[in-house]
């Protein structure tokens, strides 16, 4: 026993004599048991469905997928494998949630400005639009745009032409496809000059400091970018056709072959997910600019700045630094909220992997796990973008 | 004691408060998890009083509740005949309506002892996925439906560019993948979760043509706004045999489920029902006899029930065809028995012998 008294008092002699051992031991501890008891937990749960005769393993992602997806922006058929049915349902939760957030974030902003409006008309009209889209289940209002799309919509027979080659009907809205020739090098092309015109941006303001030279930076830049893809394009042979979308009658059914479709439930699913989400960004919005203390906007008033010039230079700034971290949650939310695609059939990521990937492997804690890492990363991802851009437009104190 | 105190006052204290709350965290986790003692199912039916049982969430003619929350059908048949010859009262049945995605996970968990929710038969579900399927109780395959004004006749007239509605996490859309392929159509598939919003979408016209199991066809169709404006085009382009599964690894549990499968079916074969079942009792038949549990049968005891388990199926549920008759006959969902009649009578239905 007093030996082990001993060691304990030595031991403890040790960590006040190390501070950073002291601070650092019961955290690795902790680390270490959280590893135990996670290597416990799947241990027993794999061997748990090794006794029910489930079938585990990541081996699945490259077996044959035997199923189609009505849409993809990569090539999908049924011989590839689930890995690839996986990628494609990604890219569709990627696609539907940059779609909704850039929506979400121009109509918050709009709404959340008409709602300040001085106008009671304008205001009310702000205020009955949130009010009423914020308070509906989302669920609800997926159903309803997807139904209202499709009950708007006339039937391919009778599709709708907007210019000549925009065929709007029921089965989807029809677009020209592009088709490129040598696109590669026109790529290139951009690429180099934007590369370019960064650099004399540099050089221009270089020169402004220190010689005090303006070069019209701004007319030049626009001139490379003409000049220099048009160059391309004319001594590399590239060219840019339109194929556009054909109707094909077989017996009682037309459909549009060919061109690019978007099909109606992204466009009620984007609908929904922007209507939606603003109502939260208006009011974010709304609370940003209360926030900026009215002295600010007297102050830009006495030195004559107009009322667009004080929103645009003095307020909007201003508020973007309390509208920023809120607004970020908006995105996150909106990303997540994705995931109801599946109700209404848009081929998202719950929908092609979590869905019917699932129920034909059968791996549901593989997928689950997969699918939840893959929402976790997208998060992250939109977090560490929106904290940056938050930094940038912070007030940097002097 | 001394130790404990000096571990009190050192600093020591707050690492050794971690380790405990955390040790007894893993010992409530580990507690949890062990599932490796399980109790036979037949047991804890038996012991519980009901049979847990996994149907669908409404395709009429095979499982549907009513507005008071009554459900029928074939496969709801197969439950109450179940509880039937285990419990002796085929009411003693307690339903939970399952989508297509959550069926295998809550037999699985635990959570539903029997699935009997038109599920198809297949390789990859009976092996890998911890399953037995214990027969089939409707042969069924899967087919499109069509509007009456596309003028289409058959499968072989669908062109490019077809859009298909159809429901997610079934063999159906693994058939039409390859159906499709195999004629070098580029169609597309617009797959729902639920079965309701697929009957919608494709009576608004979003798609043309709807595919599922022929079965489900004909029940969804009463769903619609006009069913009489839709065909089932007449091929089939797959096997679907239907029937109810179990957890793999309880064969006792397995061989009652099957048997009263199987019993149920063969009353029809020997024309012994729920009205004349009283009088079968006299028959000479050795075979009516094992049905109706007479004298000397003991068919019972070798699955561990009593001697009267058929008697009470076939008395309390029916056989057959009174059930094929009272849910998808009378209802005119399927009137045509088809590949369903017994085997005796043209169909492909037969089952082993009960003895």
């Amino acid at each position: 026993m007093s030996f082990l008294q001993n060691k304990i008092e030595k031991f403890d002699q040790y960590l006040s004599d190390h501070p950073k051992v002291k601070f650092f031991l019961p955290q690795a501890l902790l680390v270490v048991f959280l590893f135990i008891i996670i290597g416990y937990l799947s241990f027993n749960a794999s061997s748990n469905l090794a006794a029910r005769g489930i079938d585990t393993g990541f081996s699945f992602l490259n077996k044959k997928a035997s199923f189609d997806i009505q849409f993809s922006m990569i090539e999908f058929d049924s011989s590839m494998t689930y890995g690839r049915a996986y990628l494609v349902g990604l890219l569709n939760t990627i696609l539907v949630s940059v779609i909704g957030i850039i929506f979400a974030t121009i109509i918050g902003f709009f709404f959340g400005i008409l709602r300040l409006s001085t106008n009671p008309l304008a205001s009310g009209l702000a205020t009955c639009y949130i009010e009423t889209l914020r308070n509906i289940s989302l669920l609800l209002q997926i159903f309803f745009w997807y139904f209202a799309v499709l009950r708007l919509l006339p039937s391919a027979e009778n599709s709708l032409v907007l210019f000549n080659f925009v065929y709007a009907n029921i089965k989807g809205i029809y677009i020209p496809r592009f088709v490129w020739t040598n696109l590669s090098f026109f790529i290139y092309g951009i690429i180099f000059t934007i590369f370019f015109i960064i650099i004399f941006n540099k050089y221009a303001s270089i020169l402004r400091e220190k010689t005090g030279k303006h070069l019209p930076k701004f007319l030049i830049s626009i001139g490379l970018l003409i000049i220099i893809p048009s160059f391309v394009v004319l001594t590399f042979g590239v060219s840019l056709e339109f194929s556009h979308p054909k109707l094909e009658v077989n017996m009682g059914i037309s459909n549009y072959i060919g061109g690019v479709s978007i099909i109606p439930e992204l466009i009620a699913l984007a609908f929904a997910l922007s209507l939606y989400t603003s109502t939260f960004i208006a009011e974010n919005v709304r609370a940003g600019i209360l926030g900026i203390d009215k002295g600010q906007k007297e102050a830009a008033a006495s030195i004559g700045l107009t009322k667009t010039q004080i929103l645009k230079l003095i307020v909007i700034p201003q508020a973007l630094r309390i509208i920023i971290p809120p607004t970020t949650n908006q995105y996150l939310n909106l990303t997540k909220n994705s995931s109801l695609a599946a109700a209404i059939a848009y081929p998202d990521i719950v929908l092609v992997f979590a869905g019917t990937a699932l129920m034909q492997t059968g791996r549901a804690i593989e997928i689950v796990t997969i699918t939840m890492l893959t929402y976790l990363t997208l998060s992250i991802l939109i977090s560490i973008f929106m904290n940056w851009y938050n930094k940038k437009v912070a007030l940097t104190e002097k | 004691m001394k130790f404990l105190i000096i571990i009190k006052r050192g600093k020591m204290k707050n690492i050794i408060k971690a380790i405990c709350s955390f040790s007894i965290l893993a010992l409530v986790l580990t507690a949890c998890g062990d599932s490796s003692k399980k109790a036979s199912t037949l047991d804890a039916t038996k012991k519980q009083g009901f049979v847990k049982c996994g149907v669908s969430q409404g395709v009429p003619g095979f499982s549907n509740a009513d507005a008071s929350g009554n459900w029928t059908g074939i496969d709801v048949d197969v439950c109450r005949a179940v509880a039937a010859a285990v419990l002796g009262d085929a009411s003693k049945v307690k339903y939970t309506g399952l989508s297509a995605k959550e069926r295998f996970t809550a037999l699985q968990a635990g959570e539903i002892d029997i699935l009997s929710r038109n599920t198809t038969w297949t390789l990859e579900r009976d092996a890998s996925i911890g399953l037995t399927f214990v027969g089939v109780n409707f042969y069924d395959g899967q087919g499109f439906m069509v509007r009456k004004t596309s003028g289409l006749k058959s499968v072989n007239e669908f062109k490019n560019g077809v859009k298909v509605c159809t429901n997610l996490g079934t063999t159906t859309e693994l058939n039409m993948a390859d159906f499709f392929k195999s004629k070098s159509v580029k169609y597309e598939p617009v797959v729902f979760e639920k079965a309701d919003e697929v009957v919608q979408a494709y009576d608004a016209g979003r798609c043309d043509t709807y595919t599922t199991d022929k079965s489900a066809l004909a029940a969804q169709s009463t769903k619609m706004k006009d069913p009489t404006e839709h065909v089932v085009l007449p091929e089939t382009i797959s096997k679907e045999p239907l029937g109810p599964v179990v957890r793999q690894g309880d064969s006792k549990w397995e061989d009652v489920v099957r048997w009263s499968l199987n019993v149920f079916i063969e009353a029809e074969e020997y024309g012994v029902n729920s009205g004349n079942i009283d009088s079968m009792k006299d028959s000479k038949n050795p075979a009516i006899q094992r049905i109706v549990g007479a004298e000397g049968t003991k068919n019972g005891e070798a699955l561990g029930l009593d001697n009267q388990w058929s008697y009470r199926i076939i008395k309390q549920v029916g056989n057959y065809g009174e059930s094929y008759k009272r849910n998808l006959a009378d209802t005119n969902i399927m009137p045509e028995r088809g590949p369903n009649q017994l085997w005796t009578k043209g169909g492909i239905l037969y089952v082993p012998p009960v003895r």
